[in-house]
């Protein structure tokens, strides 16, 4: 699915990814922790091709293509979709329009019929219905006033719409109370098949017990240091990232 | 004098008018001949040229046009107006349905008692510093003039609607274009305004004027609409005075032309009144946008609030001056201004000017200008999702313009406008069919 071999990038010149690999195979979920400003959100980032994020080493290919040149519309329509922590608002826009043309881009790439208005909007709705989000969003600019939750659902909505081979969940579950945790949960197990990957970055260990992931990684300073199962996070909860990160920079 | 005063006034005395009307003019008609055509150096004018204006030749039409084709320009789906058509100035009557409505009246048809209400209000509500050399010719042009005259506690059941169209016959020629509305007390109405053209290139210009008187307790709601073909001309103004606790609540919209003046003037003039005045301007090419206005707070407890949005397309430009003026008594004011402004090119411009004079002590005062591009974020997040660089520019342009727009109370023009401004900066069809 996507193979990530030696990243390095950076921000305003400032290196942030580090030499950083990872293997994520077809059907798999794989659980990235790390303290704030290990580079999580960054490697979200830079894999969804956001500008300033500048690679400066390695490579990354989704399903054999080497996706670091494309533009991020490319890279969305080749199946990549990145849930954002911070979501943003476009008043304005409304949130079925976006979700029209956006579905309309990615069906189009991936050689599908364009749905008309009536199909869209019906499946529109069993999809804001999927994530318990009333059909008023839809109407009203995208993200515009929603809550905390209201955003990471409707990104969890878009991701039901675009149906993306792989998906990076970033902080997803932050700041949910648990009955909204269930909700992205349920969601996005009922999205796990043989053919989609998840990248799921959490800084909270409760997320896993509801997306059991088949692997946990840590990222601190810039890579991976430590992988394992899903006992994993367990032990991190406990014992922190103090002694990763001690043992990244002693390298 | 200038050619173009002398040829104006030609036209103004060959104009045959009653004896009333001809009166009531004659004012403006000296101070216009004794004008000079605004230069740089003319503050009201200083990044307007009217050079446009001045070079051309407009003759007054003499001749009524056909209305042949005209309808669906004339046309607002679903409004349910009741509307007044000019074509190239003229009043077309088989574009019209007013008939019934007792409220309105050409000032050439009005009688004793309505004359008097014109020659009460006329010139008189456009008072004030604002008050500029074309509207003196408007004045003093003042023929197919417009009444509208709603009774104490009557309400206008439907819009009104009064168009005046320009075709490509009215080569080199000039549109007069004059309202004056009374709103009696406790009265109400909504009243579109509307400009606009056959799609072919065409040479004219429209000199608009419109007064508005608001009585105690009275509402209007007032859309000013430009949508004219690129090449036409348009000067307007529209100078309200706001009774006790009235209420006026407008919205504008330019599309920009070779040169598109707007003189927006609200008098505060007794206590509790509300001005809400939104607008959008979103010139391309190489259009040019003016948006004047001012806002007397002559007396104490009224509120305004004033908002404009703008984008500038390719080499276009636009003028935004906003004024607030608070009088010494005008106490516990609530005014707020705000125009933001968006660059698409490095060769498009703006000049954004809040003016704020405030002599009183006890009033909230808000203002804001900005200037920007498209916010990158945003736009990551719409390519995020498959959107094509191209697409999500103009669904963000259009997003900008569309939060004032969305909020106006009449569906049937929202959805008018929608595909207008949507396509002025989805130009292909592909990129601003999700929109539409
Ligand atoms: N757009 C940005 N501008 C400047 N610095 C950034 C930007 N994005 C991330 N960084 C920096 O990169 C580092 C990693 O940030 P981030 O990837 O957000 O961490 P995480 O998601 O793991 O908390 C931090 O030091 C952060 O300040
Ligand atoms: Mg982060």
């Amino acid at each position: 699915m996507i193979s990530i071999q030696n990243l390095h990038a950076s921000v305003e010149d400032k290196a942030i990814l580090k030499g950083l690999n990872l293997e994520v195979k077809a059907g798999e979920v794989h659980a990235i922790m790390g303290p704030n400003g290990a580079g999580k959100s960054t490697l979200g980032n830079v894999l969804a091709g956001r500008e300033g994020y500048e690679v400066t080493g390695g490579s990354a290919t989704l399903n054999g293509t080497d996706i670091l040149e494309l533009d991020p519309e490319e890279r969305a329509r080749l199946g990549l979709f990145l849930a954002f922590q911070y979501p943003v608002e476009i008043p304005g826009v409304s949130n079925l329009e976006f979700l029209k043309a956006s579905v309309d881009a990615v069906r189009e790439q991936q050689g599908k019929e364009a749905l008309d208005s009536v199909q869209f909007l019906k499946l529109a709705r069993e999809k804001c219905k999927a994530v318990n989000l009333d059909q008023s969003f839809l109407k009203r600019g995208v993200n515009e006033g929603f809550s905390g939750g209201e955003k990471k659902r409707n990104e969890l909505m878009q991701m039901m719409l675009l149906e993306p081979s792989l998906c990076i969940l970033d902080e997803t579950d932050s700041g949910l109370d648990i009955d909204a945790l269930q909700v992205v949960a349920e969601g996005v197990n009922a999205m796990r098949d043989a053919n989609r990957s998840f990248i799921v970055v959490t800084h909270y260990q409760r997320l896993l017990d509801y997306i059991v992931p088949d692997y946990v990684h840590v990222l601190a300073n810039g890579k991976i240091v430590k992988s394992g199962g899903k006992e994993l996070a367990l032990e991190l909860e406990e014992k922190g990232y103090g002694w990763l990160e001690d043992a990244a920079t002693a390298e | 004098m200038s050619e173009f005063i002398q040829q104006q006034l030609q036209h103004v005395d060959a104009l045959e008018r009653s004896a009333w009307l001809q009166q009531a003019t004659d004012g403006s008609r000296d101070v216009f001949a004794n004008a000079s055509v605004p230069t740089r150096k003319t503050e009201l004018w200083k990044y307007t040229p009217v050079r446009a204006l001045t070079e051309g030749v407009y003759a007054q039409a003499a001749q009524t046009f056909s209305a042949a084709g005209l309808d669906e320009y004339a046309t607002i789906p679903a409004l349910g107006s009741h509307r007044l058509v000019f074509v190239n100035g003229r009043l077309s009557q088989e574009l019209s349905s007013h008939e019934a409505l007792a409220q309105v009246t050409l000032f050439s048809q009005a009688d004793e008692q309505q004359q008097q209400l014109i020659r009460q209000h006329l010139d008189d509500v456009m008072r004030g510093s604002q008050r500029h050399w074309l509207n003196e010719l408007n004045s003093a042009a003042t023929n197919d003039g417009v009444l509208i005259h709603v009774g104490k506690n009557q309400r206008l059941q439907q819009p009104l609607q009064v168009t005046w169209l320009t075709t490509p016959q009215a080569q080199a020629f000039s549109v007069n274009a004059r309202l004056l509305v009374v709103l009696e007390s406790g009265a109400e109405a909504t009243l579109v305004e509307h400009y606009d053209s056959a799609t072919d290139a065409q040479n004219s210009f429209t000199n608009a004027v419109t007064e508005i008187r608001l009585g105690a307790n009275a509402q209007l709601q007032h859309y000013r609409l430009q949508l004219m073909q690129e090449d036409a001309l348009h000067v307007g103004a529209v100078h309200t005075d706001l009774g006790r606790d009235a209420r006026y609540q407008s919205f504008h919209v330019s599309l920009g032309s070779r040169l598109s003046r707007n003189d927006l003037v609200v008098n505060h003039t007794e206590g509790g009144s509300h001005c809400e005045m939104h607008g959008v301007y979103v010139p391309q090419n190489q259009q040019l946008v003016d948006f004047h206005s001012c806002i007397e707070h002559a007396v104490a407890h009224c509120t305004s609030n004033e908002v404009f949005r703008g984008i500038m397309n390719d080499s276009a430009k636009a003028v935004f001056n906003g004024r607030i003026h608070i009088h010494p008594q005008a106490q516990k004011t609530l005014a707020e201004l705000s125009n933001k402004n968006l660059l698409l090119t490095n060769k498009a411009e703006i000049n954004t000017k809040p003016e704020l004079e405030i002599y009183a002590d006890d009033v909230k005062c808000a203002h804001g200008a900005t200037v920007a591009q498209l916010e990158e974020k945003a736009l990551f997040y719409l390519q995020s999702r498959g959107i094509s660089r191209d697409e999500a520019e103009v669904m963000l342009s259009f997003g900008f313009i569309n939060e004032l727009l969305e909020a106006q109370p009449h569906d049937a023009l929202v959805q008018y406008l929608r595909p207008i401004l949507a396509r002025r900066f989805g130009r292909d069809f592909q990129l601003s069919r999700h929109l539409l």
